[in-house]
């Protein structure tokens, strides 16, 4: 791995572009980052909670498209399955079984919003300063497709069985977990008037949101897995 | 390809997802939020992985690793939130504050002093630990 490491660091040394002469891919990966980059900010300061997790589709699948731009196109395609496919539809159903409001909501944000941009901006500050002073003189060779779905499966399942046999067990136990949490009656104490006293809006959503919830959840939770 | 790109753009995504973290209020916009961290992550794996050409696709097989384990990290934070909404009829990680010091008996809307707070702290001790 450090021989492979030092030759590429020596290769990329030698072929060594100019700094201000962008190649095609370059120009490609700025504008896809500033359009995932702009779908994140949107993400995260919207009012709208639907249009947050739509916008959090763009800013995924500006991400899979500059995987597909670094030659890694079997994570791009496991992105756009998994990411766009399955997580954004379980949380779009997430936010239907919340009863999140349609319009704009005025309490999305909490009341530190102020000192969550402080520490965002200095970590961002502090981040970029230090990746861009380390990472100054150093190019990659896109030369050669290196995450091609043969070569990521054949290295998969030649070099890396044993923890993805880890890893179903544990989507098997996210699974048993997930219907442990969202069944209806898990103890007898557990009545029914606590959550007619506690819902603000009628009596019956929370028992339309109890339904959804040990339907979907698990039936979506089969999916991911592949 | 200069590595600057991947990991600037990996280090403004990860500080994005950080904001909305700790200022969103709402549990599944937390949830996006810690997306688009993870998603960070990922990019800066995978450019790390072209450029060091190792030979075991250590950076790829780990991202897929981190995929997978993400998709039961949304599997399991929504199953409780769903949870905390059935129990509180509100997904507001602000009202979650049974295990918060109290300084004199300060109320709260959502909970009623009718016995049942035992049931409803419990969900919340989970959901204070599943999203810190």
């Amino acid at each position: 791995m450090t021989a492979s490491a030092s030759g590429a660091v020596t290769l990329t040394a030698a072929a060594h572009p100019g700094f201000l002469s962008p190649t095609g891919v370059e120009i490609a990966f700025v504008l896809v980052g500033l359009v995932t980059l702009g779908a994140a900010l949107v993400t995260v300061t919207t009012k709208q909670l639907v249009h947050a997790a739509l916008w959090l589709v763009v800013a995924l699948g500006g991400l899979a498209v500059e995987y597909l731009l670094l030659t890694a196109e079997f994570i791009a395609w496991v992105q756009v399955l998994i990411y766009v496919g399955s997580v954004v539809v379980l949380l779009l159903f997430g936010l239907m079984l919340t009863r999140a409001p349609i319009g704009r909501s005025p309490d999305a944000d909490s009341g530190n919003r102020l000192p969550a941009l402080a520490v965002a901006i200095a970590a961002a500050a502090a981040l970029v300063w230090v990746v861009v002073d380390a990472f100054r003189t150093t190019w990659i060779d896109l030369g050669t497709r290196q995450g091609s779905t043969d070569a990521v499966g054949a290295i998969l399942f030649k070099h890396w069985v044993l923890p993805f046999e880890a890893l179903s067990v544990l989507l098997l136990a996210a699974l048993v977990g997930a219907i442990v949490l969202s069944r209806k009656g898990g103890t007898p104490e557990s009545g029914k008037d606590p959550q007619a006293s506690k819902d603000p809006q009628s009596g019956k959503s929370p028992e339309s949101g109890k339904d959804g919830a040990s339907g979907t959840t698990p039936g979506e939770r089969d999916k991911e897995p592949r | 390809m200069h590595l600057a790109y991947p990991a600037v753009l990996a280090a403004l995504l990860f500080c994005t997802g950080l904001y909305g973290v700790l200022a969103r209020r709402n549990a599944i916009l937390v949830l996006m939020s810690v997306e688009l961290m993870l998603n960070a992550v990922n990019l800066n794996l995978v450019a790390f992985d072209v450029w060091l050409r190792d030979a075991l696709h250590a950076g790829q097989a780990l991202t897929l690793f981190t995929i997978a384990v993400a998709a039961a990290e949304i599997g399991i934070g929504m199953a409780i939130v769903l949870l905390v909404y059935r129990n509180r009829g509100s997904s507001d990680i602000d009202g979650l504050r049974d295990t918060a010091e109290q300084p004199d008996d300060g109320p709260e809307p959502p909970d009623d002093p009718s016995g049942d707070s035992s049931d409803a702290a419990r969900p919340a001790g989970q959901k204070a630990e599943a999203t810190a």
